[in-house]
């Protein structure tokens, strides 16, 4: 504060309106969440009438009690819930697989180029999504919930941060465990692992995400809505406007609660998983984003 | 120095037999795949056994009546997004960067990084609530201050403007971290003699921390001129509606209507086949153009 007392009027104006610009920025990522949130705890005649702003009137959790004793709901949460538990160890498991062994130099690993460029080749061309879906047919995986995790088991772009992570760590240590007669699989997992933790934490964090928002896939390849996982649902009852709620009358005998109420009950609901690892994720993230878009 | 080999180098082929078998069946069966867009597509006999059409689905897609404004959509969408995500996290950067209150600085970055981990469903839900033009408090409090509702989602001139805005609104933050990186990089000498030969805060950004930010501006906008082709499926998806088809319908959109919902499984591939030849163009370009001027490789 002394600093700031001392600076020249011209820094004061600037550090005032800096602090405004910066605190309105942030204020406008967090209101529309919290507009949200209110509407979702507030009675529907208050919503309605356009009262609620930043805290709920008429506060109650009818919109909650429907939404949590919704079937379809609960259902397709615990599908998202072990699509993230089956499909991001899975994620884990081969990006590692697939990462270390690209982080050799070509005279330890004679093949690496073609492979990489096997992988890589994924990232700049596409099929399109009709093959895309007839292949997924093919296999059998349509309605099935390892449609939802086989397809996307190869993270590629993850593959790449993890590969260049393995390639910063200093050779020595791997090289004096190979004198001292480490195979791969130990150089693998007692060193190279080991010493990731927080590039691997961060692609954890990734996956989770990414398995939890995904949405297409659910929509395009279940063609029964009980296998829909949480986002596909979601998209179907909240985004996709001509599936209202107003079709089941079974809403309207629950004064509290409207269309506006509930929707705003299950954005917050899915919203909850991602605020919990979200600490976690920014504790790590910048360095493991960094690290993928900087590396020379 | 001594060339150290592991003895066994197969297990590294062992270890990436797995990858290599689920990226061949999902990711390089759908690339040949592309055959579809020159055959008559008949579902007993499938994607590599029907028969050929020759160029019909291509001559038929240059017909369609939409295609070049679904084309000049797409282009214009992701022009704006790719100039204003070079821009904006910039600034703030550079603001958050004048900052010396921690907690401050910190509570900020928390904040605005947020909206990035949410989906597009999630957003879709927040954005077509609070943009509404009878109920949506955007639109209410646009009213109390006297100004006629804006139909954000529903008018056809705002929007493209609408998506640009709810872009930027998800992704500034995030697009500020490689900045901010960059920024921390700064050798503080520099500051120091630049103290030193009397230049003020202002010369100090103009000359110091600008020029220190550039190379970073240029790499990340290169990268994205190779996604000019994505101008955000799922963005677009959930925010539009038939009323904004004309300025708002995108390639991957149109794609998804004709093969999805109008079942045109061979037209739907040959203008997915058209957005991946070209998106192959502008990548490879890019990724050519990074490297040569910035040293940038992916791997």
């Amino acid at each position: 504060m002394t600093a700031f007392r001392k600076s020249s009027s011209g820094r004061k104006a600037f550090v005032i309106f800096n602090y405004m610009v910066l605190i309105g920025a942030a204020l406008a990522c967090l209101l529309p969440i919290v507009n949200i949130l209110a509407i979702s705890f507030s009675s529907s005649s208050a919503v309605g009438s356009g009262a609620v702003r930043l805290w709920p009137v008429g506060f109650n959790v009818d919109s909650y009690k429907y939404v949590l004793g919704k079937p379809e709901f609960i259902t397709s949460f615990l599908i998202s819930v072990k699509r993230v538990l089956v499909g991001v160890p899975l994620n884990m498991l081969l990006t590692i697989c697939i990462a270390y062994p690209l982080s050799k130099d070509k005279a330890q690993f004679k093949w690496r180029s073609l492979y990489v460029w096997f992988f890589i080749m994924t990232m700049l061309f596409s099929g399109g999504l009709i093959p895309w879906y007839m292949t997924i047919k093919a296999t059998g995986l349509i309605d099935s919930f390892w449609a939802l995790i086989l397809p996307g088991a190869v993270p590629i772009f993850n593959v790449i941060l993890l590969l260049n992570f393995f390639r910063s760590l200093p050779k020595e240590i791997e090289e004096a465990a190979v004198i001292d007669g480490a195979n791969v699989w130990t150089a693998l997992w007692k060193i190279a692992v080991p010493l990731s933790a927080p590039a691997i934490a961060t692609l954890v964090l990734f996956c989770i995400v990414t398995h939890w928002n995904s949405w297409f896939e659910g929509l395009m390849l279940m063609n029964n809505p009980d296998n829909y996982p949480l986002q596909s649902y979601l998209q179907t009852v909240i985004v996709n406007r001509d599936m209202t709620l107003a079709t089941s009358a079974d809403w309207r005998s629950m004064m509290n609660i409207s269309d506006r109420t509930t929707k705003a009950a299950q954005v917050f609901v899915a919203t909850v998983p991602v605020l919990l690892v979200y600490p976690f994720l920014q504790k790590y993230f910048a360095e493991g984003i960094v690290l993928g878009s900087v590396k020379g | 120095m001594i060339k150290l080999k592991f003895r066994n180098e197969h297990i590294f082929h062992l270890l990436l037999l797995p990858g290599v078998i689920l990226v061949l069946i999902y990711n390089y069966i759908p690339m040949a795949g592309i055959v579809m867009a020159f055959k008559r597509f008949s579902p007993s006999k499938g994607m590599f056994g029907s028969p050929w059409a020759g160029w019909d689905h291509f001559v038929y897609m240059l017909s369609m009546p939409n295609i070049y404004q679904v084309l000049w959509n797409t282009i214009f969408i992701s022009a704006m997004k790719i100039i204003a995500l070079a821009v904006v996290p910039v600034v703030f950067a550079l603001l958050l960067n004048e900052v010396k209150n921690r907690l401050i600085k910190r509570s900020v970055q928390t904040i605005v990084y947020f909206p990035h981990f949410l989906s597009w469903i999630i957003l879709g839900g927040i954005f077509i609530d609070i943009l509404s033009p009878s109920e949506g408090i955007v639109n209410r409090l646009l009213q109390s201050i006297g100004i006629e509702p804006v139909y954000f989602l529903g008018d056809k001139s705002w929007f493209p403007f609408t998506l640009v805005g709810t872009e930027i609104w998800k992704e500034f933050g995030y697009g500020m971290i490689v900045y901010l990186a960059a920024l921390a990089g700064v050798d503080p000498s520099l500051y120091e003699s630049a103290v030193m030969d009397g230049a003020g805060r202002w010369k100090q950004t103009l000359h110091i921390t600008l020029p220190n930010l550039v190379p970073m501006m240029v790499l990340m906008t290169i990268l994205s001129l190779g996604n000019v082709l994505n101008a955000g499926f799922d963005q677009v998806f959930n925010l539009y509606s038939p009323q904004v088809y004309v300025s708002g319908d995108i390639i991957d959109t149109l794609v998804y209507r004709i093969g999805v919902q109008d079942a045109q499984y061979e037209v739907a591939t040959a203008v997915g086949l058209f957005k991946s030849v070209v998106s192959l163009l502008l990548l490879s370009g890019s990724y050519a153009l990074a490297y040569r001027y910035t040293d940038y490789r992916i791997f």
